[in-house]
């Protein structure tokens, strides 16, 4: 299943809107890091609020976008993590260290709002 | 106890020994004949009973009327329960008088205790009174035996019932009181907590304090420990990890008020305290947050800058 990738301004939308494989999962990452240049974007939003379970290789890809996307030029902001799936993800011990993350796009849109204010 | 549980399970009749020996007299003439007996000489084996409990040293946390009081009732409901072979009744009384005596410290081994003498007291009435008609005592004790026994079994486990009951009604209240996630400010929750934290109760806070952020959108949460004098190192974990799912919402943590012996334990086990990010009272909690969620107190008075 293809996860939709929406241009809103300077920011890319990445919505998972159901469980992915690992292939998905992968090819999520080829597209958001091809297109965050494309497009000149500055952000990238994950929206994982449909995502119940976040196993080792979805955070460990969540990390590899995020860092990737980083050497591109841009900042990544996950959001919508859902309170179970967190405490699980910590239990696990995948904190997602040095990513950002918000309450829902609304809060991470704001996120990088205000990043590229400090930045200018 | 055996002999008590076979007792209680079959049916009075058939445990009758000498069945040649019933067939004249059916159990309920016996049981009649019983409670007449019970009442003619109620104030005498009451008196006698109330001396036994004296004796054994229960009920101390009652006074001697209350318990010549308590001790009339359940004598009588004690032979209305023998004459009329239902406990309905019985079992309304074990209940109520249970809800009396728990909260003064009525313990299960007293109330146990009183039921078995009472019982005791109206066997060696029967002995003294057929002792010269051994056949009839032996039937007479056939038909006191299994109602006594279920009387006694009765009181006892509705006192225990009541006194279980209590205490699930207690549990539920300490769990909903434990945890309350209070919202000071748009977008900043409080946790105080307070009293010791158990891994059960570590979870429900972690548990409520992530749907709190939830459905309140708070970007800033402190957690006040003030309230706790120490934790082990499964829960200290706990709330490191309680920590950094916070963060994964998005949410930043301030823990306020870490006593010397919490500081010590979380040294212990190692937390990074680049994720931990901690203030020393409640009140600079509160003002960090506000400084994370952009907020300035000011004093009109005293114009910007000097209060807060």
């Amino acid at each position: 299943m293809q996860v939709p990738i929406l241009k809103q301004g300077g920011v890319l939308i990445a919505t998972i809107q159901a469980a992915l494989s690992d292939a998905d999962l992968l090819e999520l990452r080829t597209a958001l890091v091809q297109q965050v240049v494309r497009y000149r974007s500055s952000g990238v939003i994950v929206d994982v609020t449909a995502m119940d379970v976040m196993d080792s290789f979805a955070s460990r890809t969540l990390l590899e976008i995020s860092h990737m996307i980083r050497l591109r030029g841009a900042a990544t902001v996950i959001v919508g993590i859902q309170p179970e799936v967190a405490f699980a993800m910590v239990q696990l011990g995948l904190t997602l260290e040095d990513i950002p993350t918000a309450l829902d796009l609304e809060e991470g849109l704001e996120y990088l709002q205000q990043k590229a204010r400090s930045i200018n | 106890m055996q002999r008590d549980k076979t007792a209680l399970n079959q049916p009075a009749i058939q445990r009758s020994r000498p069945t040649e020996l019933t067939r004249g007299e059916p159990k309920l003439e016996l049981l009649r004949e019983l409670v007449a007996h019970l009442r003619q000489n109620r104030t005498l084996l009451l008196e006698e009973w109330v001396a036994r409990i004296a004796e054994a040293q229960l009920l101390t946390a009652m006074t001697e009327e209350e318990i010549f009081a308590e001790a009339t009732l359940v004598y009588d409901s004690y032979f209305a329960a023998l004459e009329t072979g239902t406990f309905e009744a019985l079992q309304a009384y074990a209940r109520n008088l249970s809800e009396r005596i728990i909260p003064r410290g009525v313990e299960t081994h007293e109330v146990v205790g009183i039921v078995l003498l009472l019982r005791d007291v109206l066997a060696r009435s029967l002995f003294a009174k057929y002792q010269t008609d051994f056949e009839k005592l032996n039937r007479i004790l056939d038909a006191y035996e299994p109602a006594a026994n279920r009387v006694a079994n009765t009181v006892a486990v509705g006192f225990v019932q009541e006194r279980e009951r209590v205490i699930r009604q207690q549990q539920e209240a300490i769990r909903e009181l434990s945890t309350p996630v209070l919202q000071v400010r748009e977008r900043l929750l409080i946790l105080p907590i307070i009293g010791v934290i158990d891994p059960m109760r570590a979870r429900q806070l972690t548990e409520q304090l992530l749907r709190g952020i939830r459905t309140n959108r708070a970007k800033v949460v402190v957690i006040d420990i003030t309230g706790v004098a120490a934790m082990d190192v499964t829960v200290a974990n706990h709330l490191v990890q309680t920590v950094e799912a916070s963060r994964l919402l998005g949410a930043t943590v301030i823990v306020t008020g870490l006593s010397p012996e919490i500081a010590q334990t979380l040294v212990t086990i190692g937390v990074d305290l680049g994720k931990m990010n901690t203030v020393g009272d409640l009140q600079g909690g509160i003002e960090q947050a506000e400084r994370l969620l952009g907020y300035k107190v000011v004093n009109p008075e005293l114009g910007p800058g000097k209060a807060g």
